[in-house]
């Protein structure tokens, strides 16, 4: 029902309802009826499937720590996509990112663990800019490359470093982070002491315990490093938005030549974008090492590029990105959390494609009405029939999420105009 | 000598990228206190007596036959300008299913060996064709799209192989599909061996290099010789011109992806048919990223990705013997990664050169028009231009 209220919402000329509540213009109306969609739908999702891990407040923790580091290597595609270098190599800056965490994370705890992942982040970084901006190099292919080497590095420095050390750790594995953890905040009295929310969502009630149990999620025990990534999202917009430094670096993504005639250091822009992607990928490496509290090897499992994902489906803003990032966060969250509150999803699915297709049928596109009727049908008949998913298909969950939501919303999205352009001065 | 030139500037990158990456790991491994001569003696050290050389050699071909194939089906995609980064999943999907359906049948030899091989690239390029249908219809990143059908994939086949192809008993350490029954074996060559007169090694030589050639020539013949092939390449190097000559666009994006991946689905097939007999929990994996680099160092031709093939098989061989030294296998990973950066970077200085010296050419040719002295000016100029700069080039080649 909410969904066809936000599909039939203000801007009746497009045709993606979805995505045209994230990017469209006149925003913030459209963001609140697509929150309260959301929370309604996944409510009525959770009363029918009696899965309550769906708004549980765990869950909604878990999903906010998932997220951040998908945001996070979203925010570093960001700033080199929007500087105009495409950066594949997001997944290796990452990499990098855990291998520095874990090792200086075991030595001097937390402090230097973030310290470690920056700087080795931003050394990745540092290397796709030498190739692309420098010698002119393809970015895809450097990206892959950077990818490649960076598991051979991180692989390679634990074999020499870790197989002997008598702090423990091996091949695969940093010792343990030394120290305690970064400190957590609660909202007192509400999510702590007499734990008011927890409470509200323990009865289970429709709606009241679904809002109680996601904001007691997103207020209880946070880390004060997650917050403060969370900031990062509003701070880059300020930064590259709304200040003299960021119109320049956009400039070179969006017309690199015009900005050099106009005395932009359009080389020295994309190095200083290409290296503080870097580090913020390297950073969101961080967080992984925080929730393990170890560096393990292939711990990011493809986040990096879940996290360009999440850029390409935030239509290169931040506000979209942390959007994309919430959603594949939320997804990747729930299939940790229980694999059967997985299935529920697929209503949630049957729910929302209905919705589309009254829209289409609406808008008379009868194909694609027919289209989305039968692909509910058949989500509806997997929510009905299946039980529980097995592990090896509840583990791509976030990434057939990125995918669907990529091949639903890609259309409509608008990339920085010389985004992936090799530019070389005064060739153009 | 026009041979040497026609060949220096295919060869210079490559071998610049090999030199330069064997410079830096070295200067990595020394850092780390790791001495790097006794790191590459123990990699070219291949045994004492013959049968010990020639298995080391066995091994390396049987590694360079998958790398070979990997590196074709990127090389595909990437001369339409494609990233068909997801060549890993296309292979691990296409492997087990033909594991499983080539368990499941009882066919004559070599007829069952074929029914595998076409449902392994059936299987390749349908996960491939998704990437491509999205890429056409919905306007989704090729990178992206094949990154993710990676991650469901590698899913999907860990799922098929615990649950419903599962051929191994509960409880047992390694679990596999059902053996595929030996008229879908593919024999080794060590017969050929001894019939050169070299000494039989232990190892099988795989009889599915014969198959990987064969694929190899006849994609050469596909991209070099044929219209299709030609269309490839416009489409990769100038997507207008292209479609301005008439061809369609979503169309080759499609064939070419479908191509890719029908010889991804084959990467797997050297080790299954040669070898394993049944797709395990530690069948070979990584061989989709590799051959990316392959690709990439081989220059998209398939000749180059032979050669590349062969020298990563040969730094791959090196791991077990590496470890048994007490050195840093993955130094060997090391190596490969930054022969790779290298390559790209020797490349486009190699494009680069190339081009300077073809302006600079062209600029003596003009050059004497400009400032010679009117009337001998234009007669001399065509002639000496040209030859001014073959002398350069075989000089900055002796």
């Amino acid at each position: 029902m909410s969904t066809v209220l936000t599909a039939s919402g203000p801007d009746a000329r497009t045709g993606n309802p979805l995505l045209n509540l994230f990017t469209g213009g006149g925003r913030t109306r459209r963001l609140m009826w697509l929150l309260i969609g959301i929370v309604v739908v996944l409510a009525a999702v959770r009363v029918i499937s009696g899965e309550n891990e769906l708004t549980s407040s765990s869950t909604i923790a878990a999903a906010l720590l998932l997220a951040v580091p998908i945001g996070l290597a979203a925010l570093g595609g960001l700033f080199a996509e929007r500087a105009g270098v495409v950066n594949i190599g997001l997944e290796g800056m990452m990499i990098l990112g855990t291998w520095g965490a874990g090792w200086a994370g075991y030595q001097w705890g937390w402090g230097a663990a973030l310290a470690g992942g920056l700087l080795f982040g931003a050394v990745g970084g540092l290397l796709h800019a030498l190739a692309t901006v420098t010698f002119g190099v393809d970015h895809v292919v450097s990206g892959v490359a950077i990818n490649i080497l960076a598991a051979g590095i991180a692989r390679f420095l634990s074999e020499i470093l870790y197989t002997d050390n008598p702090r423990g750790g091996g091949v695969t594995q940093s010792p343990a982070l030394v120290g305690a953890k970064p400190p957590a905040l609660s909202l007192p009295g509400l999510s702590s002491g007499p734990d008011l929310l927890g409470d509200l969502e323990g009865l289970h009630w429709f709606l009241i315990s679904d809002v109680a149990g996601v904001l007691r999620g997103v207020s209880h025990e946070v880390g004060v490093l997650t917050l403060f990534a969370i900031l990062l999202i509003p701070a880059t917009y300020l930064l590259l938005w709304r200040t003299a430094f960021g119109l320049r670096l956009r400039s070179c993504g969006e017309n690199p030549a015009a900005a050099d005639s106009l005395g932009v250091p359009v080389y020295r822009m994309k190095y200083i974008a290409v290296v503080i992607s870097g580090a913020l990928a390297g950073m969101g490496g961080v967080f992984l090492v925080f929730i393990a509290g170890i560096y393990r090897e292939n711990q990011t499992n493809g986040r990096g590029f879940i996290g360009l994902a999440a850029l390409i489906f935030g239509n290169w803003r931040p506000g979209g990105l942390a959007a994309g990032a919430g959603l594949f966060g939320y997804s990747d969250g729930l299939q940790l959390r229980s694999r059967s509150a997985v299935v529920a999803l697929l209503l949630l699915v049957a729910i929302l494609l209905v919705a589309v297709a009254v829209w289409q049928f609406v808008k008379r596109r009868l194909v694609q009405s027919v289209l989305a009727v039968a692909v509910a049908v058949a989500a509806l008949a997997g929510f009905l029939t299946i039980d529980v998913l097995p592990p090896g298909i509840v583990s791509f969950t976030p990434h057939l999420t990125t995918l669907l939501v990529l091949s639903l919303a890609s259309q409509r999205l608008r990339m920085p105009q010389a985004d992936g352009l090799v530019y070389r001065r005064g060739e153009h | 000598m026009s041979f040497v030139r026609r060949l220096g500037p295919a060869l210079f990158a490559p071998v610049l990228a090999i030199v330069v990456a064997v410079v830096i790991s070295s200067a990595v491994m020394a850092a780390l206190q790791v001495n790097p001569l006794r790191v590459f003696e123990v990699m070219i050290d291949f045994g004492e007596t013959p049968t010990q050389q020639i298995n080391a050699l066995v091994v390396i071909i049987n590694r360079a036959v998958p790398l070979f194939l990997s590196g074709l089906a990127v090389a595909i995609a990437f001369r339409m300008g494609l990233f068909n980064i997801g060549v890993e999943g296309q292979y691990r999907l296409a492997t087990i299913m033909s594991a499983a359906a080539g368990a499941a049948v009882s066919l004559p030899g070599p007829l069952h060996v074929v029914f595998i091989i076409v449902v392994a690239m059936l299987v390749g390029a349908f996960w491939a064709g998704i990437v491509a249908v999205l890429k056409v219809t919905r306007g989704v990143s090729e990178v992206i799209s094949s990154i993710m059908l990676n991650f469901v994939a590698l899913g999907l086949a860990s799922y098929f192989l615990t649950g419903p192809f599962r051929g191994s008993e509960e409880g047992s350490q390694i679990v596999g599909t059902t053996q595929i029954p030996e008229s879908g074996w593919v024999p080794g060559l060590n017969g050929v061996l001894s019939a050169l007169g070299l000494a039989s090694p232990p190892r099988q030589l795989y009889g599915f290099l014969i198959i990987a050639a064969v694929v190899g020539v006849l994609l050469g013949v596909l991209l070099n010789r044929t219209r299709f092939g030609f269309d490839l390449k416009a489409s990769g190097l100038s997507p207008s011109a292209a479609s301005a000559s008439g061809v369609n666009a979503r169309a080759m994006v499609i064939k070419t992806m479908l191509l890719s991946g029908a010889v991804a689905g084959l990467i797997g097939l050297p080790d299954l048919l040669g070898q394993t007999h049944a797709y395990t929990t530690n069948f070979t994996a990584g061989l989709g990223f590799l051959g990316i680099a392959v690709a990439l160092l081989g220059r998209n031709r398939p000749g180059g990705i032979a050669l590349a093939a062969l020298l990563f098989a040969f730094l791959d061989r090196a791991l077990v013997p590496l470890q048994i030294a007490d050195f840093p296998a993955s130094v060997v990973t090391i190596i490969q990664g930054t022969i790779v950066l290298a390559v790209v970077v020797a490349n486009e200085i190699a494009r680069r050169l190339t081009r300077r010296a073809a302006e600079r050419g062209g600029s003596q040719a003009t050059g004497t028009v400009v400032a010679g002295d009117g009337g001998t000016g234009p007669a001399q100029g065509p002639p000496t231009g040209p030859a001014g700069t073959t002398d350069e080039r075989q000089g900055a080649q002796a």
